[in-house]
């Protein structure tokens, strides 16, 4: 094994490949060896007691630990008539986000091996991929690797003589950012409006068509084939800090190399920033940055040292989120990104619970108000109020408004001043305001 | 039963409550919008958060939503937090965003329940600069308007019209701040239940369309508590009049019957108390055959010399109260009196009371019909012939998946959560109808078969039950694997449930549903057998009876044995055969008392215009068995008066003879009270409603304290307030003075409190919200066993004589006499249509919606066809109500052919709007 496959088994065959993997490519990395040897030699409890020990968690923004998850399915005689759903979020639409699309565009047999351990794991007869609607590439290489592997027997029926069959289609989004909340994605996929649902029933008891169902993001299944291979202490000594594996790390904005970069779990954010992305762009300062997608709180220079793992940054006021960075820089004016950030959460509202759904477009409209000169004393005040009332987990029916409110309400904490002058000087202070109008 | 604590107040509640519910249960103030006692929770609207805190330590606590938090033993929590008030606040203040400043101009106003809730929460001040969102409203037909742009998006209207009635072409639409709630495109809401929109909308989206044609404040209208006329199941209803004409009927509330929802026929089809066809004067009929108004006192002088040789017949009616009827079998003496059904439904009616009174038969409220956990549904159409007992068989398929939420710890009130958990589970519901019904989509098993196979599948089962080896059957395989799947349901439920009636026309198919009931009786099973019957007072006035059937009455005139008949309240026409009634009454003097012109009043001597429902008090019995009340919203017109009276008067002025018989009959409660003394099984009739009586000061108002405009509204007559009408027979008043009780039970003229003026507001006057009213639910449930045993009445079988033989089938809109005199009704109407099997319409070279000719008795009526394949060869499908002159005896023979004239009527419809 080379140092690369040994520390990188996310993205070491991508990169020894030079971009794509095919399933010859897959197989001679190692590829489906952990699913021949989960159906053949290990009970399906052993394959989630394994993702237990090696402590993987959620890589979708939540970071819920895999295999206490999958640990809820209910097994044997309790499964009643068996019917089982494993569902693959592939719904990536956390701006600036592109890891999942990464994986699936260059290692699709990965993922399905994943998805297969998973559906192995919990018993499930049918796997669904619910991959966003403009990942057409991801798409096609997908159901190829869908076509190779049952070829191969890896999935459908009697997966390698086991005994164990699985299907595995795909199911490509109508297009809604809730679709990635797991609950609305269960409901679209039954081709319901997205919608979250109320829990419980949480969908390890009771989701699609009101069966067992596992949603496991991609980046999350992509991780199993190398616990199942390597183990559980492998797994967890990737990791340089608390939390266990690698995770690929991403940096947008200007910054010299943006890109996405396969590193320990808790790899300091400097190092990110500086080392892989290269530092600022010539001409631009580090004000601040959202750490893992636009749903998650501002960061700013004082959070640089911290590790990039889910306790620091949740400690920091901040979450580990999809762990890819929207680096904000001095040309940016923060009152217009937060008006653009609130437009989107606005628009992606799925209109069921009153906060989210109407209070965003408030916010927004308040937010073009204060950047178009016409905001007004009290302004703050009265997004700070709805900031609290829309933000704090609970207050809504699920945490989209939590996550809208999570950049609006640490700008307002980081960068009140900038809020502060445009009401001042009831016009936009920024002095590249007219020329780079939209902040990403 | 858990103690839970509300801003240091200890409450004991209800185990399994929510914390909302808990809250109300307790009389607390607590704004909400998305939940609905009846549809559950689901956490949408935010508008009911409370802080609700950990432990006795805890101070700062969270803001939890109470629809959706279970009121567990030790809970704390306050409503009165500033954290909450300030968050229900700003709940307000989103939805006020975009919600129109149009109280003034909206029909929703004044009982508003965004209004209340508004106010309640002390959001009064707009901070929002923008601009409000619009949309385009959809036409729904004639009985909704459509104004999107008031919407809250709480939800409640699809939960109600998808989730609780089963309608499929209603849906939400969109995303984010436009969610749009309507139709996929403009179209008649094809739901039968589409009116209770109205109710269920918390604010003016959906309003009533017939009403705002005319339109009234709430406080402005004069209520009284009311009965459903539309058809057996008497629900509970508040009609509301202003200007002497019925405004419109809301529900009122009912825990056992009808809960918070009507249907459509009876909402809408109360109109016809304002129809054009009313009668308002006495009148006499001139040799010429014009219609004279003449003064009541000429038209009594003339009937009572019509009786004067005392040879007098009464024919009486399922649909006038207990008290008419009950007067005119005294007046003419119970030998000479007829309950007024026709002889095939006489006959329906003794199997149904039969069945009923048969031991260890449980006769089931609609909450009973809830709470059934397998259903067997046998020749009855339900949703056409009694659709508020359709919704609730619509309810009792979900008591499985209840079983499962509750095994998967979701409370049964978590309205989504149960619903996603319990996708695969439905309790089974097993039916066998003439053609396909709107219950097709819950039953687990639909057969279509004509109603003497439905009796023999009936037979079937109840072999099976009672393990005994039925005659050898025809039944078909695919018949017997539907009768033994239905067994071994029934067989093994815990609260199994027969559902029958008079709706197949065949006292076979409800023998049939009694025996399957008899056979489930005993062990642990709670049985219960429901027969539907067709009219309001159906049971009622079989259980009064009389001396003879109608064809022996009409035999009898024709003959000469009596020369003057009093018809109560009955449209002949759809009783017996043209050409019979024809020859009876043109040797008779016939003295008709009712409220609507037809083919009786138009072959009437002497016209004696009855007050409707709206305008009388007096009691109906409905399928239950169960004697109810309703009072007078508002008097009626002209020289209208309740029958009962006009037979007193009549009695009266034909002399001391006749006085005699109806001597003490001064008020209702004096012949309700007679009746009970006479007859065993209405003993507790004259418990139905309490004492009239009471002195001015502590009646109860029919009007709300802010009733307005009382001297303007006579102004262009006098601009002297008028004394308001005296009510002597009832303890309400025709005044907004007076007590409302705090302990209602059949009194509530109208649901206001505090601060609640929207029908939300009912919930102030239950045990616990969603319960039963305090002072209990309405009505005296009769005991039908008492029923004097009189002589049985076996309706001959209907000549099957020619080569098709008539099939019943009925149509919620068309099928009811007077629901069909109102405007809106008629609207929803369909076209007349009879229905022959595809192989029968192709040999008679008729395709559908071309015209068929029925002929039988010398009648012919021309139908627009329909083609159903699940039809029986052999038989046309007609439907009660659409053949206009000719009457239909189920299985009678009739010929049938293509009509090549027949021009389809146009929809009517010449503006949309």
């Amino acid at each position: 094994m080379t140092e690369d496959a040994e520390n990188k088994p996310l993205s070491a065959r991508i990169t020894a490949a030079g971009g794509f993997v095919d399933i010859d490519a897959y197989e001679q990395g190692g590829g489906y060896q952990a699913l021949r040897h989960a159906v053949t030699a290990m009970a399906p409890e052993d394959v989630t007691q394994t993702v237990k020990d090696a402590n993987l968690r959620g890589r979708g923004g939540a970071g819920f630990p895999t295999g206490v998850k999958w640990s809820f399915v209910p097994m044997g005689d309790d499964a009643g008539d068996g019917v089982k759903y494993l569902i693959c979020n592939a719904d990536e639409m956390e701006p600036g986000t592109f890891k999942d699309r990464y994986l699936m565009e260059n290692d699709p047999h990965l993922l399905l091996e994943g998805i297969l351990l998973g559906a192995y794991a919990i018993q499930a007869p049918q796997a669904y991929v619910f991959m966003r609607g403009e990942y057409h590439l991801a798409a096609r290489r997908l159901e190829e690797a869908i076509a190779a592997a049952e070829a191969r027997g890896y999935c459908g029926k009697d997966v390698l003589g086991s005994g164990f069959s699985v299907a595995v289609g795909l199911h490509r989004s109508g297009g809604r950012y809730l679709c990635g909340e797991e609950t609305a994605l269960l409901n679209a996929l039954e081709g319901r409006p997205a919608q979250p649902r109320a829990r419980p029933p949480f969908p390890p008891a009771s989701g699609a068509w009101g069966r067992p169902s596992i949603v496991n993001n991609v980046e999350t299944l992509c991780n199993v084939p190398g616990i199942i291979r390597h183990g559980a202490a492998w797994y967890q000594q990737l990791g340089r800090g608390e939390d266990a594996g690698t995770k690929l790390f991403g940096a947008s904005g200007r910054v010299r190399s943006p890109g996405l970069w396969e590193l320990p779990m808790g790899t300091p954010i400097r190092e990110i920033l500086y080392d892989h992305a290269g530092g600022m762009q010539d001409g631009y300062a580090f004000r601040g940055l959202l750490p893992g997608g636009a749903s998650t709180d501002f960061l700013v220079e004082e959070h640089l040292d911290l590790p990039m793992d889910y306790a620091a940054i949740g400690n920091a006021g901040s979450r580990l989120g999809t762990g890819t960075m929207i680096v904000v820089d001095d040309s940016v004016c923060v009152v217009d990104l937060s008006r653009n950030l609130q437009h989107f959460f606005a628009q992606e509202s799925c209109g069921f619970c009153t906060p989210c759904r109407d209070g965003l477009p408030w916010l927004e409209s308040v937010l073009a108000d204060i950047e178009a000169g016409r905001g007004e004393p009290g302004d703050l005040e009265l997004l700070d109020r709805n900031a609290h009332y829309i933000g704090v987990p609970g207050h809504t029916f699920c945490v989209h408004a939590t996550g809208a409110m999570e950049p609006l309400a640490s700008a307002l904490k980081y960068f009140r001043d900038d809020f502060e002058a445009h009401i001042r000087e009831r016009r936009c202070p920024h002095r590249q305001h007219g020329l780079r109008r939209e902040p990403i | 039963m858990p103690t839970i604590e509300v801003d240091g107040v200890r409450y004991e509640v209800r185990e399994g409550a929510n914390l909302l519910q808990a809250c109300l249960s307790q009389g607390l103030d607590l704004p909400y919008f998305c939940w609905h006692p009846s549809l559950g929770s689901v956490g949408a609207c935010r508008q009911c958060a409370v802080v609700q805190y950990k432990d006795e330590e805890d101070t700062q606590g969270k803001l939890t939503m109470a629809c959706m938090t279970p009121a567990a033993d030790g809970t704390r929590l306050s409503i009165d937090a500033d954290e909450a008030v300030g968050f229900r606040a700003s709940v307000i203040e989103w939805l006020m965003l975009n919600h129109p400043h149009d109280c003034p101009v909206c029909e929703e106003g004044g009982e508003c329940h965004l209004q209340d809730m508004t106010v309640m929460t002390g959001h009064t001040v707009r901070r929002y600069r923008g601009r409000k969102r619009t949309f385009r409203n959809q036409y729904l037909g004639p009985l909704l308007n459509h104004e999107m742009n008031r919407c809250i998006t709480c939800y409640r209207c699809v939960r109600f019209y998808r989730d609780y009635a089963g309608g499929r072409d209603f849906d939400a639409f969109g995303s984010r701040d436009r969610m749009y709630f309507g139709r996929a495109e403009d179209g008649v809401l094809e739901s039968e239940f589409a009116g209770n929109l109205v109710e269920v909308c918390p604010t003016g989206v959906f309003t009533d369309k017939p009403f705002s044609r005319t339109y009234t404040r709430k406080w402005d209208l004069t209520s009284a508590p009311s009965i459903c006329h539309g058809c057996g199941v008497g629900c509970n209803t508040l009609p509301g009049e202003r200007y002497g004409a019925l405004k419109r009927v809301h529900n009122r509330y009912h825990s056992e019957i009808n809960g918070y929802f009507l249907c459509d026929r009876g909402r809408f089809g109360a109109g016809f108390v304002n129809a054009d066809g009313r009668l308002h004067s006495a009148g006499l009929r001139r040799d010429d055959g014009s219609f004279d108004p003449v003064p009541p006192d000429e038209a009594l002088r003339r009937a009572a010399a019509a009786m004067a040789n005392g040879r007098v017949l009464g024919i009486g009616s399922p649909r006038a109260s207990m008290e008419s009827n009950f007067a005119l079998a005294s007046l003419v003496g119970r030998e000479q009196f007829c309950s007024g059904f026709a002889d095939y439904q006489a006959g329906l009616m003794a199997a149904v009371v039969e069945a009923m009174a048969g031991p260890a038969i449980h006769v089931p409220t609609l909450q009973d019909v809830e709470a059934a956990d397998a259903v067997l549904v046998l020749g009855e159409d339900v949703a056409n012939t009694a659709p508020r007992l359709a919704l609730a068989l619509r309810q009792s398929v979900r008591n499985e998946s209840f079983a499962a939420a509750a095994d998967a710890s979701i409370p049964v009130w978590q309205d989504a959560g149960v619903r996603n958990h319990g996708a695969a589970y439905r309790s089974p519901l097993y039916q066998a109808a003439v053609l396909g019904t709107r219950l097709d989509d819950i039953a687990e098993a639909s057969v279509c078969c004509p109603p003497e196979t439905a009796a023999e599948l009936g037979e079937r089962v109840a072999d099976q039950l009672g393990q005994r080896s039925g005659a050898d059957t025809a039944l078909s395989d695919d018949l017997r694997d539907f009768a033994a799947a239905a067994a071994q349901a029934l067989g093994d439920a815990k609260r199994p449930l027969i559902i029958s009636g008079t709706g197949s026309g065949s006292a076979a198919v409800i023998r049939a549903a009694a025996a399957v009931a008899r056979a489930l009786a005993g062990g642990e099973r709670d049985v219960s057998l429901c027969l539907n019957v067709p009219e309001c007072n159906s049971l009622g006035a079989h259980l009064l009876g009389g001396g003879m059937t109608l064809a022996e009455a009409l035999t009898s005139l024709e003959q000469g044995e009596a020369d003057t008949v009093i018809v109560l309240e009955n449209e002949l026409s759809r009783r017996a055969e043209a050409g019979r009634l024809t020859a009876a009454v043109e040797r008779a003097n016939v003295i008709v008392v009712d409220c609507q012109e037809g083919w009786t009043p138009e072959h009437a001597d002497v016209v004696l215009p009855a007050a409707t429902f709206a305008e009388s008090d007096g009691t109906w019995v409905n399928y239950e068995g169960r004697a109810q009340r309703f009072y007078r919203v508002f008097p009626g017109r002209g020289d209208c008066a309740p029958a009962w009276q006009w037979l007193t008067r009549l009695a009266r002025t034909a002399g001391q003879e006749f006085a005699e018989r109806l001597a003490g009959f001064e008020h209702v409660a004096d012949v309700t009270a007679a009746l009970a003394r006479e007859h065993a099984v209405f003993a507790e009739a004259d418990d139905a409603a309490p004492e009239a009586g009471l002195p001015a000061g502590l009646r109860v108002p029919r009007q709300p304290h802010r009733y307005s405009g009382r001297t303007a509204m006579h102004a262009h007559v006098s601009v002297h307030e008028p004394r308001p009408p005296a009510d002597t027979e009832s303890p309400l008043a025709f005044s907004m003075e007076g007590q409302q009780p705090r302990d209602p039970g059949v009194l509530l003229p109208f649901s206001w409190a505090p601060g609640w003026n929207s029908n939300q507001s009912v919930y102030k006057f239950q045990a616990e919200a969603g319960g039963a009213l305090r002072g209990g639910p309405a009505g005296v449930r009769l005991d039908v066993t008492r029923a004097a045993a009189g002589r049985r009445v076996e309706a001959p079988a209907a000549a099957a004589d020619r080569p098709f033989r008539a099939l019943p089938l009925q149509d919620v809109f068309a099928s009811d006499e007077l629901s069909l005199h109102a405007a809106a009704i008629r609207q929803r109407a369909a076209q007349p249509y009879a229905v022959l099997a595809p192989a029968d319409a192709q040999g008679l070279g008729i395709t559908a919606g071309s015209g068929v000719r029925v002929v039988s008795g010398g009648v012919t009526v021309s139908l627009a066809a329909r083609i159903d394949p699940t039809m029986v060869s052999g038989a046309v499908g007609l439907v009660e109500g659409m053949t206009k002159g000719l009457f239909v005896e189920p299985g009678m023979g009739v010929d049938v052919s293509a009509d090549p004239d027949y021009v389809p009527p146009s929809d009517g419809v010449i503006a949309r709007g």
